[in-house]
């Protein structure tokens, strides 16, 4: 049965940027009295593709969510849907199903009415619905709850029962607000996996807003990530993680130490008085001064021998254990100012017997040394 | 079009028939309310400035405040709207402390007495305090001489008469307070006297703000009260319905009517103001405060609800009492004498049966317009200024007196360039007056339960392709029932007990039951005014009594999905 629901699979397979555009965002901007929540907003979205909008609160994610869905109208610009301009059409009049952070499930309804609640307009008749129903309602993993009402069922199952609502009438689009963020945590996890591998089997182009980076790592394809109503990077996980286009990218997904800097030659970079390697120059002249991105996890303490470069000795000024693996804040003792964190494996931290108040010599992997213009606030 | 005509219009959403079926409705929504509310009112402040038809300026009110016995009754109003508040918001409060901060056995029963006095007319209390006090009462002597026809009826009635609104107000106030508020105060060791000047009053400061305006606007606006045991002693309302049934004055009627909406509005602009700067005092951390036994304490509340409680079902008691004895004080002996109305009022038991019509078609004429009217209102997308118009519209009525409203309609419906001048003494007419006295509580109270709804549910409908009104019909309505059930109950029970409005607007075929007693009252017949006042409580009691039957069924059996 679900075969009718399920789109071929072997079509999704690799990156979804080579797959055509599903919905076309161009210049969308959008007002609030003197607050710009969007500015000239433009984006694609592939079909069939998980894209994650996601940004702290007052970023601009939902308002560009409601903008394609039609909720909330757009000051300027276009919106595409299926290469078809809907930039002016009602909700009503565009394709798509949506899933609110509330839920919004009808609380006087019957789980099997409220996802039957879009069929039912369409003249379906009554077997075939509850035909659809069932199969939707097997589809969530929630068969035999049909005849009970939202109040009796858990946080999850009342998400499960929005999801199969909203992909009822087989929306080209499904629109994901804040969908597990009313959660627990244990329950978020196990059901962005499954609405992750639920829209997979689908191939139904989604969009899911969250504040949650971990959300966004885990579920999307390409990310989108956005802050003050701007696009500050789209990549996907691994593309906005390792190599943030902007510093807030990278403060925003994970933690970055930022060190100030001054270019020093071609691959060379200098902090305070001391020289460092660094292979991301990128060709800025001598002299410039820039700010240094490097992550926790990046330093280095094991395998140092006397010919590595980069090499520099600290001190472990405080040592927090976090269960899997230790952050440590290190300080350099002629450079009271800088101060790095870095996260050691537990194995790490007990084979070096790394403790607070010992000198430490670590490195700073070239490659791992990002560079970004100084100035930038984050 | 070329591009740049499409870059230079106003980015527009097109509208579905959604939209459209949803302006049309709020269009209609704000004529009601400009038929019903505004254009009476402005004609009524026209008439003022008029006599005979021409326009004289101030003269009317040059001559109103040049005449020695109309400005007295801006004072007796005054005076007895303030003495009624002092003495009323006092003996509620200490009501709705018993209520909600002490052990007090029986609180439902208390809280029911304590609601009595609104299913009764105005007229009531004022009838039994002429039986308890009046010339031939049974407990004159206690006045020491002094009359009960004036000052000291009025305010006995009005105090009966206002006191369950201002319980409400307070209870409602009272039972917002937070646990750990009074856990912080009693581990400082602060004393009980301290807490309740630093925690309990500040916590309700705007609560009793609100019951003092609404007690005082109750009192300077109500026309029974005076009516009935007034005697000599003339306030505005009283003076109204003279210059426009007695002396047939319209223009200077309509004078009166406007010197009573002043003190009606300006409390009305003063109580919003300072509610606007109450912020929510209950955070979502909030802990229920659970008052625990202190046995003088709770002792002392029980025996102060007692006598407040038995003063109100005493003075109920009394009248309908009075409406059994056969001839008083002469003959004791109970007898149905008195409810054969045609005796006194040729209009007989009809006014009551008209009565019955007229709150049921206020009740659901009201009921379908005020929801309906919400739900546009509150959950409509865009046509901001229709939705603001209309909601401004609708709290309009809250400040107007129902006297004002009835004169205003006479000026309207019966002014002879009016096509709906056909209404004029038609039932309908005065369900539509009804609906417009009382248009304010009905509206927010289905606001207040529509914004508990989830708003998202139009936009899932929108996505679904689902009309709204299916949603509204599906979903909205059944959410709500316990709301629209309440206010088809307060449009029926106010539409039963109403004078002031309808006092001028029925027709030869339309009196009420409300009118009539008044009627029988004028003309001496007070038993037979106590005989329909009877019925009138009786009735508003029944249809309360249907409603918590109603709601029991709404809730236990139609609605499973109310139960966890």
């Amino acid at each position: 049965m679900l075969k009718t629901l399920e789109r071929s699979t072997s079509d999704l397979a690799g990156d979804t940027r080579s797959r055509p555009v599903h919905l076309s965002i161009r210049n969308l901007t959008k007002r609030y009295g003197t607050f710009t929540a969007l500015k000239s907003v433009s984006l694609d979205v592939y079909a069939g593709e998980l894209i994650c909008f996601l940004g702290p609160s007052g970023c601009g994610k939902t308002t560009l969510l409601r903008a394609v869905a039609g909720l909330d109208m757009q000051d300027e610009g276009r919106i595409e849907m299926g290469g078809k301009d809907v930039s002016h059409l009602p909700p009503s009049a565009r394709d798509f199903g949506i899933v609110f952070q509330s839920y919004a499930l009808f609380p006087n309804l019957t789980v099997a009415a409220n996802v039957g609640y879009g069929l039912v307009n369409r003249r379906m008749p009554r077997a075939k619905i509850r035909e659809r129903v069932d199969e939707l309602l097997a589809l969530v993993g929630l068969p035999d709850q049909g005849s009970k009402y939202p109040g009796q069922l858990s946080g999850g199952q009342q998400q499960r029962v929005a999801l199969a609502r909203a992909l009822a009438t087989s929306p080209s689009l499904l629109l994901l607000d804040e969908p597990l963020s009313a959660l627990d945590a244990r329950v978020r996890v196990r059901l962005r996996d499954e609405i992750k591998s639920l829209q997979r089997r689908l191939g139904v182009t989604t969009i899911l807003v969250t504040h949650d980076q971990e959300e966004a790592l885990a579920m999307a394809d390409r990310i989108v990530v956005m802050n003050h109503g701007v696009i500050e990077q789209v990549g996907t996980p691994e593309e906005v993680y390792s190599r943030p286009a902007t510093p807030f990218v990278a403060d925003f997904i994970g933690t970055m130490n930022f060190i100030e800097a001054e270019i020093a030659g071609p691959e060379h970079v200098r902090i305070g008085n001391l020289a460092f390697r660094c292979a991301n120059v990128g060709g800025r002249p001598s002299g410039t001064r820039v700010k240094l991105g490097l992550r926790p996890e990046e330093i280095r303490v094991r395998g140092v021998e006397s010919e590595t470069e980069n090499k520099l000795t600290v001190r472990v000024a405080m040592l927090d254990y976090l269960g899997a693996f230790c952050r440590a804040t290190l300080e350099i003792d002629n450079a009271p100012e800088l101060s790095l964190a870095a996260d050691f494996s537990a194995n790490a931290v007990r084979d070096l017997k790394i403790t607070e108040g010992q000198p430490l010599t670590i490195v700073l992997p070239p490659e791992c040394l990002r560079v970004f213009p100084r100035g930038e606030v984050v | 079009m070329t591009t740049a005509a499409v870059a230079a219009a106003a980015p527009a959403r097109q509208l579905s028939r959604e939209d459209w079926v949803m302006r049309i409705g709020i269009s209609l929504l704000c004529l009601f309310l400009i038929v019903t509310i505004a254009m009476p009112l402005a004609l009524l402040l026209i008439k003022s400035f008029q006599r005979d038809g021409e326009f004289v300026g101030l003269a009317n009110y040059v001559t109103y405040f040049s005449t020695p016995t109309l400005v007295a009754s801006v004072w007796n109003s005054l005076f007895i709207a303030i003495t009624a508040t002092v003495i009323t918001v006092p003996l509620a409060f200490a009501y709705a402390y018993a209520l909600t901060r002490t052990c007090l056995p029986f609180k439902g029963v208390f809280m029911a007495i304590a609601m009595l006095p609104i299913f009764a007319p105005s007229l009531l209390p004022a009838i039994s305090f002429i039986y308890i006090f009046g010339n031939q009462g049974f407990l004159k002597e206690l006045l020491l001489g002094a009359s009960v026809y004036g000052p000291i009826g009025i305010l006995m009635a009005m105090v009966f008469y206002c006191f369950p609104f201002a319980v409400l107000i307070l209870v409602t106030a009272l039972s917002m307070a937070d646990g750990r508020l009074y856990e912080a105060a009693a581990a400082l060791g602060t004393s009980n006297w301290r807490v309740f000047w630093t925690v309990t009053v500040p916590g309700v400061k705007y609560g009793l703000v609100s019951a003092c305006f609404l007690v005082f606007t109750l009192a300077i606006t109500d026309f029974g009260i005076a009516k009935v045991i007034g005697g000599q002693f003339n306030v505005l309302a009283t003076d109204a319905y003279k210059q426009v049934v007695g002396q047939q004055d319209f223009e200077m009627g309509a004078v009166v009517g406007f010197v009573l909406l002043v003190p009606a509005v300006l409390a009305f602009i003063v109580d919003r103001m300072i509610q606007k700067k109450q912020v929510a005092l209950l955070s979502a951390r909030a802990v229920p405060l659970e008052p625990k036994p202190s046995r003088g304490r709770d002792i002392s509340y029980f025996v102060y609800c007692c006598v407040i409680g038995g003063l109100i079902v005493a003075i109920i008691g009394v009248a309908v009492w009075a409406s059994f004895v056969t001839y008083w004080p002469y003959n004791l002996s109970l007898s149905l004498r008195n409810y054969n109305f045609s005796e006194f009022d040729q209009s007989g038991w009809d006014t009551y049966f008209n009565s019955l019509k007229m709150a049921a078609l206020a009740a659901a004429l009201g009921t379908t317009i005020v929801f309906v009217g919400a739900y546009l209102v509150e959950k409509g997308q865009g046509f901001v200024f229709g939705r603001s118009l209309a909601h401004m519209l609708a709290m309009l009525p809250m400040a107007v007196p129902g006297l004002v409203l009835g004169l205003a309609y006479v000026f309207f419906f019966n002014a002879p360039w009016n096509p709906l001048n056909v209404l004029y003494g038609t039932l309908l007419v005065l369900a539509v007056n009804t609906i417009a006295h009382f248009y304010t509580a009905a509206h927010i109270t289905a606001v207040t339960a529509l914004k508990q709804i989830d708003n998202e549910f139009e936009s899932v409908s929108a996505s679904l392709k689902v009309p709204f009104w299916r949603t509204f019909r599906r979903v909205t309505v059944p959410i709500c029932m316990p709301a629209i059930l309440n206010i088809a109950v307060y449009m029926f029970v106010n539409a039963m007990t109403t004078v002031s409005a309808v006092i001028f607007l029925y027709g030869p075929y339309t009196k009420l039951a409300s009118v009539s007693i008044v009627h029988m009252d004028e003309a001496g017949f007070t038993a037979g005014a106590a005989g329909m006042a009877t019925l009138i409580v009786l009735t508003a009691i029944g249809v309360k009594l249907l409603h918590f039957a109603l709601d029991w069924l709404v809730f236990g059996k139609l609605q499973a999905w109310r139960k966890r």
